[in-house]
Parts: structure tokens; C-alpha cells; sequence
């Protein structure tokens, strides 16, 4: 089977034990998680998960259906790279005088588009956001003057299309709602 | 206790603990309205409850303590996840001030349970109870039904609130029926209305949709004949006459190797188990294989279908039907006959009219089913016990057999017989027990002791755990490991419970032992040695092709 990035979006309910819930979805099928990232989303009340993983399509999709087949899950959706705009965030510690003594490093730091958020006696802290291969490039540039601390983040990614799926949904579910409630009072 | 009642709930299974004390304090004052059932361990509970739902339609509902309590329940909520049983299960939890340190009988229940529910939650406080038990018995029942879990606090179940109750109708994230497809029904229907050679396999959707009658109307329209999962044979009386059997395993020869040749396949709700499958990769791979349900994960899981008709099937058959030509497919029909007949010869009538030698399953199985009431309800347990009865036992009525399908629990026939015959009182409960099964649950006896429950037990003896021996013969070279098995006198157990009971070793004696067993009013054990070596036939090997049938002769 060949292996693609996907990125999965789900939209869930603000309701404990939900992280649990999907990844013991990956877990039961031996996928690993590459990055996840868990946040607010737009709407009030409801937080969305950015899971990105390397597998094949027939399993992913599969995956997907039973996250949304989960009770409080709203919606699930799935991407591959050229459907969305994706980011990640790293940081990046190395030592102050590393910074004085080598003055390419802020070549470095242009060409890349980073910058300083932090600077003090010891260390220089730096900050970028960007692919997955541009972080790890200027690891590897930085790490020639010995890198402290590095951290990434997981992916965030919007959809290249103009139109809020999970709204369309919503809007979809609130006239169900509608319905119900009048069949109620019949 | 209230919510509850709002949801008209009047029979409840469980076992009380030091965490669910107030509860069960607070069912003592209700005692008239509901019923509660003592069994004698956890799992009895939770498994009486899925024979209760099963039979009834109704959620099941068991209320266990917390720790033990709650993981001696994990079994049966396995098993109902897979057979899609409605459940609710309330189980206690220690105060929330101590959560998480280890107290005394704590475990992390929701933790435990997400795997094996469609929804668990944590109540911590009094105000949410109403709330939850009204989503929990929504999502147990509504949609493809499923067991729920509500891990209640012990503070939260002492604490006092104003009560308001409010049914659940609707969850924003929750879609339990999806839309109806016109589109969908017109291909299915184009694809059918073409088809030269259509088969139908029929699942427990039908019956969870109570959709039997509309599964007739559908099949008689076109003449097409149907071969019926374990859970779904139920769904069609043994004497509808496009009814061809059971599929998989250990089902019959007709539909199974009608599967390889069909070419049109309908699937109507229905998972694709591999035990229904055998082999994937050469799985009816000649025909267009159409597959109405009502989940979206099920589509394309096993079997990739040509077309998906997504909805409840009590919605989805009728649409389908109205759009089918009438049709015949005579030859197509008929030509199952000569599997039917090969398959009595070799192996159905040495079975069930052994000329000489021990008594064997399927000869019992079908003297009982000849001689019990045409409403009656087949309960099995696990293993060899369980193919012969639903191979035997002709199922003439709706919501008529009670089984662990999926998961194959060993130990569920005994408790959830019970609980079929609190469930319908007034038809009779046949259970089909191996001598291996019956001492996983045996204390259940003790439950039937006590509230003196009709349930008629036989004990298909062979002194070895069957199904497994089984195997050993067919694929380990004879090698009997653990499988040989020293059992207590059944009938002594029995009247240590006072229940009646009887041992039939020889032939003479069955037909009349199993008259007296079905006239006795009350609880009946009968313990019946049988052939030590039998087997199932026919059967197909796991992973094979189902036409690759081992017919045993």
C-alpha cells in the first residue's frame, strides 16, 4: 500500500474525554499520529482537532468514518497537502554569543523569514512558522552553532476552498432540529 | 430514579455496591414501579439485559457498582457493541472530590469503557443527571442501538436537586438515520430489476428496524431468494419458502455457494463479518453487490459495494420495492434446491435421525424445536451448541433467538436466557447450552431459583469444550489440547437450586425427557450426553472461499 500524508479535521463537541475517544481509533489499528494539534475553533462551543498521518487511503477513510460514527463528534473531514494551507510553529534556543560571534546567522534568519521573540544574556530565542521541511532546515543551518532548545508544534491547516464545510453541516442539523421539535409538538 | 421512570423503564438488572448504595436505596422506594433483578455476578446482569433487549427492542438497563462492579460488565458491553444491543449501564463511581487517587474500588470507567460503547459519560453532579440519562437512552436506542455507559458519582447521586425531565429527541453531532438517497434507491433498483441471478443476505438490521414485514414484501416482489446472517435469521420465519438459510461457517451449503454465483448481491443490514465472508479477496466478486444500512462506517468496510443505500431499511425496502419489476428468476430459485437436497442427505438427516450410536446435537435441537411452542425463544451460548441450534432449531416468530454473535462470549446463554424471559413472559425460552458454557455463568442458576424464571435448559454434554476440539481434529492433528473437560453432575447443581432437572444417556428416553421439560411449569434443567466427537458441518474454513464447504461425510 502506498503512504500519503493525510490531514484529518474533526470538529467536535467541548466535551472531556474526546482526545481519548479518537485516538483510540489510530491506536486500534496501529497508525501513528505524526502531529496533532488541539484548539478552540471559530465557532463558540466547538473545538477542532488537526491530526495529520501517514497512511494508505483505504484505511484513512475508514478512520474517518468512525471518528464521525463517535457520538459527540460533529464532523470529520479529510485532506491531502494540496487541499489545504498548512503551518507549523518552532522554536528555536542557541546561545547568545553563538548570535554575536557568527553575524551569517541573521542572513540566516532573513532568508528563512524567522525571527528573534527573545534575546538575553545566555540565549536567543527564535521563532518561525512554516512547512515541516523548512523548520527542519533551519534546524539543521542553526544546529552548526549548537542549537539549545528546539520545539515544533503540530500542523494547523484551513481548506482551500471558499466555503465553511462544518457551518453548511450545522445549518443542515439546526433545521433537523427544527423538524424534530415540531414532530414533538404534533 | 425518576428519570428512569420518565423513560418507562420498569425492569432493571443489576448487583448493588458500596458506591451505588443510594441508588439502589432509592429503588427501594420505587419497587413497585420497577422491577429489580438480583443476579448473582455483574456479567449475569449484563447479559440478562441484552437478552431483555434483544427480545423486547427496549434498552436493557443494569445498574452495577463501581471498580469490579463496573469492569465485570465490560464483557457484555463487548458484545452488545458488536450486536448492536441497546443498554443502558449505570454504574457507581466513588465520590468526585476522589477521583483519581486510587480510592477504594475506583477505576476509570469511562476509560475502560470508550472502546466497547457508543457513548460513556461521567455524571458528577445532580443537575445533569436528567439530561444524561435522557441522552443515554437516546443513543442506546436511536439510530444503529448500542451500549451506553453513565459512570455516576457517589456524591452526585446524593446530592438533592429540583427535578425537571426533558426527553432526548435530538443531538446537533448526532445523526441516527441518515437521509434517504433517491438516486441511491434507483440504481439499487436498476441494478436489481436487471439482475439474471439476485440474492439477498439479511441481517439484524431488519429486526432493529422491525422492518420483517417490508423485508417479505421486497423479496416476493422479485422472487429473490435470501440467506440470513446468525443475528438475522430471525428476521424471516424458517418456513418463508425464498428463505435459503444461514450464511458463513457453519450455514447452509445453498446460500453460501449461491453467494459465489449470484450476480446481483443485496445486503440489507448486514456487516460483512468475516465469518459470513471467508476469503475478501475472492468474496462475490462476480456480481454487483448493493448494501442498504444504516451506518456510514459499515459501506465499503469489508465488501466494497457497486451501490450503498444509506438509511434505516424500514424506510429504505419500501422505496426499493416500489421501484422493483415483479420478476421470477424461477430457475435461479429453484436451482437452490439441489444444494438443499445434498445437503440433507449428507448432512443434515445423519444428524438430526442418527440410525445408531450416541445421541447426537442436532437430533436434540430438532425434537425440542418440533415439540416448542411455535412463539418460542431460542437462547444459545458460544461454540458448537450455539451453530447446531440456530442450524436446528426452526425460528418461527419475530425477536425469536438471543445470541452472542460478534464477540462470541462463552457464558452468555445462561443470564441472557433469563433475561428473554423477563423481557416476553409469555412465550416459552429455550436454551442450548455446552457443558463448557454453562459453568462460565453457572451461579445464574441461583437468579432462576429465586424468581422461579421458566427457562428451559439443555445441556448438550459432550465433555469437551466443542468448537475448539473441533478444530484440534480438523486443523492440529487431533492434539486435544485442554479441551477434554470433568464436569459436576448438572442435575445435582440443579437441585441444589431446586430446580427440576433430568440426565438423558440413551435414545429411548430423549423424546420423552424433553416433553416432560417443556410441560414442567418453572425453571427445567436437562442434561443430554451427547456424542463426545461431533462436529459441525458443514463448515468452511476460516479465511477460505465460502464455496470451499467441508460437508463431513
Amino acid at each position: 500500500m502506498e503512504k500519503t500524508l493525510y490531514t484529518v479535521t474533526v470538529y467536535t463537541e467541548n466535551m472531556v474525554g474526546l482526545l481519548n475517544q479518537i485516538a483510540i481509533i489510530f491506536t486500534r489499528r496501529h497508525i501513528n499520529i505524526e502531529s496533532l494539534t488541539v484548539s478552540k475553533s471559530s465557532l463558540p462551543g466547538i473545538h477542532k482537532f488537526t491530526i495529520s498521518v501517514e497512511t494508505d487511503k483505504e484505511l484513512i477513510v475508514k478512520v474517518v468514518k468512525q471518528i464521525e460514527k463517535r457520538i459527540d463528534v460533529l464532523k470529520a473531514f479529510l485532506y491531502t497537502d494540496n487541499e489545504i494551507i498548512f503551518e507549523e510553529v518552532a522554536l528555536y534556543k542557541i546561545p547568545t554569543d553563538s548570535l554575536l560571534d557568527n553575524p551569517e546567522i541573521e542572513n540566516l534568519l532573513r532568508t528563512y523569514n524567522a525571527r528573534i521573540v527573545e534575546v538575553n544574556r545566555s540565549f536567543a530565542a527564535i521563532e518561525i512558522s512554516g512547512s515541516a521541511d523548512v523548520i527542519q532546515g533551519l534546524f539543521d543551518e542553526l544546529n552548526k552553532y549548537k542549537v539549545l532548545q528546539f520545539v515544533r508544534s503540530g500542523r494547523v491547516a484551513i481548506t482551500r476552498s471558499t466555503q465553511e464545510r462544518l457551518s453548511d453541516f450545522l445549518d443542515e442539523m439546526e433545521s433537523k432540529r427544527a423538524k424534530a421539535l415540531e414532530e414533538c409538538k404534533k | 430514579m425518576l428519570s428512569l421512570i420518565e423513560e418507562k423503564v420498569d425492569t432493571v438488572f443489576g448487583y448493588p455496591g458500596g458506591s451505588i448504595i443510594s441508588v439502589f436505596d432509592a429503588l427501594y422506594s420505587y419497587r413497585d414501579t420497577i422491577r429489580q433483578i438480583l443476579t448473582r455476578h455483574e456479567q449475569g446482569a449484563i447479559h440478562a439485559a441484552q437478552g431483555f433487549a434483544r427480545v423486547t427492542g427496549e434498552p436493557g438497563v443494569v445498574i452495577v457498582t463501581s471498580g469490579p462492579g463496573a469492569t465485570n460488565v465490560i464483557t457484555g458491553l463487548a458484545d452488545a457493541m458488536l450486536d448492536s444491543t441497546p443498554l443502558v449501564v449505570i454504574a457507581g463511581q466513588v465520590s468526585s472530590p476522589l477521583l483519581g487517587s486510587d480510592a477504594f474500588q475506583e477505576t476509570d470507567v469511562v476509560g475502560l469503557s470508550l472502546p466497547v460503547t457508543k457513548w460513556s459519560y461521567q455524571i458528577r453532579t445532580a443537575a445533569d443527571i436528567p439530561w444524561a440519562v435522557a441522552r443515554a437512552f437516546y443513543i442506546a436506542s436511536e439510530g444503529r442501538p448500542g451500549p451506553v455507559v453513565l459512570d455516576f458519582t457517589k456524591d452526585a447521586q446524593n446530592e438533592l436537586m429540583e427535578f425537571s425531565y426533558e426527553k432526548c429527541t435530538f443531538i446537533r453531532s448526532y445523526q441516527p438515520y441518515p437521509d434517504l438517497k433517491v438516486s441511491a434507491v434507483e440504481q439499487a433498483a436498476a441494478l436489481i430489476n436487471a439482475a439474471k441471478r439476485p440474492m439477498a443476505l439479511i441481517g439484524q438490521g431488519v429486526i432493529l428496524g422491525e422492518a420483517e414485514e417490508e423485508l417479505k414484501d421486497f423479496l416476493t416482489k422479485a422472487n429473490i431468494p435470501a440467506g440470513a446472517t446468525l443475528l438475522g435469521l430471525p428476521a424471516l420465519s424458517a418456513d418463508f419458502p425464498l428463505m435459503k438459510g444461514m450464511l458463513g461457517m457453519h450455514g447452509n451449503v445453498g446460500p453460501n455457494r449461491k453467494t459465489a454465483e449470484c450476480d446481483v448481491l443485496i445486503a440489507i443490514g448486514m456487516r460483512f463479518d468475516d465469518r459470513v465472508t471467508g476469503d475478501l479477496k475472492t468474496y462475490a466478486k462476480q456480481a454487483k453487490v448493493i448494501h442498504l444500512d444504516i451506518d456510514t462506517s459499515e459501506i465499503n468496510k469489508n465488501v466494497k459495494v457497486n451501490v450503498a443505500v444509506l438509511a434505516n431499511v424500514k424506510e429504505s425496502l419500501p422505496a426499493l420495492t416500489a421501484l422493483l419489476e415483479p420478476a421470477s428468476h424461477a430457475d435461479w430459485v429453484e436451482s437452490f434446491t439441489a444444494h438443499e437436497q445434498e445437503e440433507w442427505q449428507r448432512v443434515i438427516e445423519p444428524e438430526i435421525h442418527p440410525a445408531a450410536g450416541p445421541i447426537t446435537m442436532g437430533e436434540v435441537i430438532h425434537l425440542v424445536s418440533e415439540m416448542a411452542s411455535p412463539t418460542a425463544v431460542l437462547a444459545t451460548d458460544v461454540g458448537q451448541n450455539q451453530m447446531m441450534a440456530c442450524r436446528y432449531f426452526k425460528l418461527k416468530s419475530k425477536r425469536s433467538l438471543v445470541t452472542s454473535g460478534g464477540l462470541g462470549t462463552m457464558g452468555f446463554g445462561l443470564p441472557a436466557a433469563i433475561g428473554a424471559a423477563f423481557g416476553a413472559p409469555e412465550r416459552q425460552v429455550c436454551l442450548f447450552t455446552g457443558d463448557g458454557g454453562i459453568q462460565m455463568t453457572i451461579q445464574e442458576l441461583g437468579t432462576i431459583m429465586e424468581y422461579n424464571i421458566p427457562v428451559k435448559i439443555v445441556i448438550l454434554n459432550n465433555k469437551f469444550l466443542g468448537m475448539v476440539r473441533q478444530w484440534q481434529e480438523l486443523f492440529y492433528r487431533e492434539r486435544y489440547s485442554s479441551t477434554p473437560m470433568k464436569s459436576p453432575d448438572f442435575t445435582l447443581v440443579a437441585k441444589a437450586y431446586s430446580i427440576a432437572a433430568n440426565k438423558v444417556v440413551n435414545r429411548e428416553e430423549l423424546k420423552d425427557a424433553i416433553q416432560k421439560m417443556l410441560e414442567h411449569k418453572g425453571p427445567y434443567l436437562l442434561d443430554v450426553q451427547v456424542e463426545e466427537n461431533g462436529m459441525v458441518y458443514p463448515m468452511i474454513p476460516a479465511g477460505t472461499n465460502v464455496d470451499n464447504l467441508i460437508l463431513g461425510d
